[in-house]
């Protein structure tokens, strides 16, 4: 399947569909736990990675947590 | 080197001044290590010691960029009771590959100092900052 992810096609070779959390692996971004992911324009909460379903056509954007301290 | 234009500039350090005593966040786009444009982010800590970006904020302020064919070049935050150097929370949270980490200290309001750093796997590098 081919997808947008960040604005540029990405080819998923040999899947259908799969989830938020092993796109995430597929697409071998690190630090997963610090990355807010939206799609087709949602933002997702992280709790609902795993039973979210990306397919064929979908925008996916992911961004890292962005914060710090004194 | 992370050259910034002096109205960026100054607009960088009157926003960390306004802040005073928060600290306050944004992002800085452009394009080859030059910056072209600032974005003013919401600080959703509203706190002296802490900052975190809203992410509804910062995913239009990325599609912005790309649609104007810039990159994220950089974070910005302030630090209004501490040095311009990153905190461990700073280095621990520097999760964005490539980008620059600017830091204004205000700690001195008379005497602003703003400095930047790569950040990579826990390794800081000062950079030169030119203001162009």
């Amino acid at each position: 399947m081919t997808l947008t992810v960040n604005g540029k096609p990405a080819a998923i070779d040999g899947k259908v569909e799969l989830n938020v959390t092993e796109l995430l692996s597929v697409l071998k971004v690190e630090q997963p736990d610090y990355v807010t992911v939206e799609l087709n324009g949602e933002i997702l909460e992280r709790d609902n990675f795993p039973a979210t379903v990306v397919r064929d056509g979908d925008a996916v954007e992911f961004l890292y947590f962005m914060g710090g301290g004194r | 080197m992370l050259r910034i234009p002096k109205k960026i500039h100054d607009d960088l350090i009157a926003h960390a001044l306004e802040g005073i005593p928060l600290e306050v966040c944004g992002i800085l786009g452009g394009r080859e290590g030059t910056i072209e444009k600032a974005f003013r982010m919401t600080n959703t800590d509203a706190s002296n010691e802490h900052f975190t970006m809203e992410p509804r904020e910062q995913f239009a302020v990325v599609k912005e960029l790309r649609a104007a064919g810039l990159e994220m070049s950089a974070v910005y935050h302030s630090h209004p009771e501490t040095p311009a150097r990153p905190s461990q929370e700073d280095i621990r949270l520097a999760l964005t590959p490539g980008i620059s980490h600017v830091i204004i200290s205000v700690m001195d309001a008379e005497r602003p100092v703003l400095k930047s750093f790569k950040i990579s796997g826990g390794v800081v590098t000062q950079e030169e900052v030119e203001i162009v």
